[in-house]
């Protein structure tokens, strides 16, 4: 990771979202993706984390030590203490992925991570079982706690697509609009989101422009059949920067929902002359300091149709498509 | 076998065949009789034991809802609004202003040596003061070279002075969360409100990670403040139960000198149901007679003060957003199908009236499962219950444990910021629950409130809050019934009331003696009958030398 020094503060990704809706089969899914990337996966217990066997290395306690120096702890209840637990690991891990508990509201858990100043949000990601999250919305227990955990989101996925008719996702998401207008709203099977959307890697551009969002293959297990319904296109888009910009408005622009993307990260320098890192997740943005020696670009992603960039990036000049 | 007859002015048995006797005979620590001294000399050999000659005996007083870490927390300075007992019967006085507590820090503070130690209090209550805004400029007052953390009454939130920010990096800029106030600086103001925030500071003030567990010396320290309350057993209801601290707890209990019996629940947070039952399970057979092990304790929601309870509509008088479930429904579910399934006891925290819908639901789909004729499920606290509830709960078989202290200290809060006054007359409604059959039991949630049955009884009785209001005339209980609630009551709700909670022949030889009776004294005065001691299955113990 390039821009991993350890100066720069820890990415957390939040994952949150009500029992059933997959959280535990995304962390599968990205532990089994991480791809050199070393995460740091905090579950409230391990009760339903059926890690892959071959993937334990060891386990002392409430740690479990995976292969590629990954490692999984159940915080119980007081993850604050397991945040700095990681923040003070000797050989921290480059990302740290966070489940919360099926009734936990994932932005108090994203507000906490600001009281870590070692750490940073890198964003919220509300999963929902799109077969079950209406039933559950009209829930009288559940209804306001499934809204507000919708309403957190950055990005929302919506789960088992593959379960209902294309009609019933497209009435689902425009439900989930009316909770959360600002987040992407991304419908997919099996958790499969792909890490780089997730997480803080380098978003890279494929030569194979129309794979499936989730560019990673089914887990084995999988029965279900993929139609073209369910399968999401996604496209990305490299930007160059051949002129210095003012970074926050581009952010901004990017996370706005005229554009839509659902993942962005570059380099642009400043009007000032310093280098930047301009991140985005969905609806998130953030601006730091960028490591020194990186070239100036970025690289955005979206699902295909869903989003543009042309009009976007108009008002920044210097700024095109590469 | 020896016998020990003990006379005394009174004995309140609590058995309503005979309700009033003059002795009682103890042998191998239970109650071989009560009566006359000619009844009991029937048994054969005994000593007369007159010391209690002119002291009022009843049942060791049975504490439903409490938390052995108050032991703990003596060592820290308090700073509570009102007078308390410490475990060592030392009377702590109240602090009503900020200026005071700041006096007393001030006080200790010159008496620490070491210039980089913590000052840690704990109690205070600043909805009592006329300024309520605390800041960390106030603790540095005190000093700004020490990290100094003090506890509110509640539990659930901090003041901390400027050191103990800097050394948490809290001091800064960029914190954006609810339960971290900010000044107009942008810098914290030294409030922490909610676990989250509190331990990352607290820490450094003085705080261990284990806020919430017992040690050795807090269980010996919690024990004593038994006695001189009149308690023979009290429940520590929310515990993690990890290995080290149940041996502490067998070890520390098994001392021939301790004078009570610990009864501690598991929390269910932190593991996953079956984890919990397996956990139980395992625990129940290490239980001696002072250590029970074996039973849950399950957190539904919040608290009320703390906008944090799950209530009914119309939800907060001052429009506050809904509080939030700190269990999901399914794996409540799950505890409970399991448990009945087990015969393991489930006690269920709920303060709003939605969390208490909830707990109900689930137990009578849950019931018919797995039918359990007296699984006696426990509502803890059910400050918001209602009479439908009731109703319910005692189709169901549910047990309440009412908050009967919190109306007294927090009822002016509900009436006129929480619920408002309509619901506010009704909480905690011990009145109620009797006359819909619901087995009843009061608490003090120490170290919440003060442990002290007496008090909680009275605070039950006469429903008078702090400012001097009475609060819902028509959810009174008399005083026969309230002392039911604290020595019965309780222990029916604990699934003991074959052991304790009377004094008749075959039940443990536990007793509080009191300096005056209680059936006979002005209702009013009730919180004010000095305790002399206790006896514990059959061992003395008196206050002064507890
Ligand atoms: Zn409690």
């Amino acid at each position: 990771m390039p821009e991993h020094t350890t100066t720069s503060p820890l990415p957390v990704t939040v994952i949150g979202g009500y029992l059933g809706a997959g959280k535990t089969t995304l962390i599968n899914h990205l532990l089994n993706n991480a791809n050199g990337m070393r995460l740091a996966i905090l579950v409230n217990d391990f009760g339903d984390l059926a890690i892959d066997a071959a993937l334990i290395e060891s386990q002392e306690g409430d740690v479990i030590s995976l292969s590629g120096g990954c490692i999984c702890c159940s915080y119980g209840n007081d993850l604050q203490a397991a945040l700095m637990d990681t923040n003070k690991m000797p050989d921290p891990p480059d990302h740290v992925v966070i489940e919360s508990s099926g009734v936990a509201l994932p932005g108090a858990i994203g507000s906490a991570l600001t009281l870590i100043r070692a750490m940073r949000l890198h964003g919220i990601v509300t999963l929902a079982d799109v077969s079950t999250l209406q039933q559950h919305a009209t829930d009288k227990y559940l209804a306001d706690t499934i809204e507000r955990q919708l309403r957190d989101a950055d990005i929302i996925v919506l789960n088992k697509s593959d379960l209902v008719c294309a009609s019933e996702i497209d009435a689902v998401t425009t439900w989930v609009t009316t909770i959360n207008a600002n987040a992407r709203v991304v419908p997919t099977t099996y958790a499969t989101i792909a890490n780089m959307v997730v997480l803080d890697e380098q978003p890279q551009t494929s030569a194979d422009e129309q794979s499936p969002l989730a560019l990673n293959q089914q887990p084995q297990n999988a029965v279900r059949q993929n139609n073209d319904n369910h399968t999401q296109h996604f496209k990305t888009i490299k930007l160059a920067a051949t002129q210095p910009v003012d970074s926050a408005k581009l952010a901004t622009a990017l996370a706005s929902d005229k554009c839509g993307l659902l993942r962005a990260k570059g380099f642009v320098q400043n009007q000032s002359g310093n280098l930047h890192t301009i991140q985005v997740v969905g609806r998130r943005w953030a601006v730091t300091d960028a490591p020194t020696g990186v070239d100036c670009g970025l690289v955005c992603i979206g699902r295909d149709g869903q989003w543009q960039i042309e009009e976007i990036i108009a008002g920044f000049d210097g700024i095109s498509i590469a | 076998m020896l016998t020990t007859i003990y006379s005394a002015e009174n004995i309140i048995t609590m058995n309503p065949a005979r309700p009033f006797v003059t002795h009682v005979a103890v042998q191998d620590g239970r109650v071989l009789g009560a009566g006359s001294l000619e009844e009991l000399s029937g048994f054969g050999d005994y000593t007369l034991d007159d010391r209690f000659k002119d002291k009022v005996l009843m049942p060791g007083l049975v504490e439903g809802h409490s938390h052995a870490v108050e032991g703990k927390w003596w060592r820290y300075v308090y700073c509570g609004y009102f007078d308390r007992m410490d475990p060592h019967g030392k009377i702590w006085s109240g602090l009503q202003t900020i200026t005071e507590v700041v006096g007393r820090l001030k006080e200790i503070e010159q008496t620490l040596t070491d210039p980089t130690v913590p000052l840690t209090g704990w109690a205070i209550d600043p909805i009592y003061y006329e300024d309520k805004n605390i800041t960390r400029h106030h603790l540095d007052e005190v000093s700004t070279d020490r990290p100094i953390a003090i506890m509110h009454a509640s539990g659930h939130i901090m003041n901390v002075n400027t050191k103990a920010l800097e050394l948490a990096d809290y001091l800064r800029t960029g914190i954006e969360h609810d339960g971290v106030p900010l000044g107009d600086d942008g810098l914290p103001t030294g409030e922490l409100k909610g676990p989250d925030v509190m331990m990352p500071v607290g820490q450094y003030a003085g705080f261990d990670q284990n806020l919430f567990d017992f040690d050795e010396q807090g269980l010996v320290d919690f024990a004593r403040l038994c006695v001189r309350t009149g308690v023979t057993t009290a429940t520590d209801l929310a515990a993690r139960l990890g290995d080290d601290v149940v041996e502490t707890g067998i070890d520390v209990t098994a001392k021939s000198d301790f004078p009570a019996r610990i009864i501690p629940l598991r929390f269910h947070h932190g593991v996953t149901p079956q984890e919990l039952i397996d956990q139980v399970q395992r625990l129940a057979p290490m239980s001696t007679d002072r250590f029970r092990l074996g039973k849950i304790k399950v957190v539904a929601d919040g608290s009320i003060q703390g906008f944090s309870a799950r209530l009914r509509w119309p939800g907060y008088y001052n429009g506050a957003e809904n509080g939030l479930w700190y269990i999901a429904p399914e794996q409540m579910r799950e505890i409970y199908e399991k448990a009945l399934a087990a015969n393991i006891q489930v006690h269920t925290h709920t303060n709003g009236d939605e969390a208490t819908d909830l707990a109900l639901d689930i137990l009578q789909d849950a019931l018919r499962k797995h039918p359990h004729p007296d699984h006696r499920f426990t509502i803890q606290h059910g400050q918001m219950i209602n009479a439908a509830q009731y109703r319910r709960m005692a189709k169901l078989g549910v047990c309440v444990n009412h908050f009967a202290n919190h109306h007294f200290y927090w009822g002016d809060e509900h009436y006129r910021l929480t619920v408002g006054p309509e619901r506010a007359e009704r909480m905690n409604a011990c009145r109620t629950a009797l006359d819909n059959g619901v087995p009843l039991a009061i608490h003090s949630d120490a170290p919440v409130t003060p442990l002290g049955p007496l008090f909680t009884a009275w605070c039950a009785v006469n429903r008078i809050t702090s400012s001097g209001r009475t609060q819902g005339e028509h959810e009174k209980i008399s005083v026969a019934e309230a002392l039911y609630a604290i020595t019965i009551g309780a222990a029916y709700t604990l699934g003991m009331d074959d052991e304790i909670g009377s004094i008749e022949a075959g039940k443990h030889a536990d007793f509080a003696v009191l300096e005056k009776d209680p059936t006979t004294c002005d209702p009013l005065t009730l919180k004010d009958i000095p305790v002399w001691g206790t006896v514990q299955g059959g061992r003395v113990f008196a206050a002064a030398d507890a």
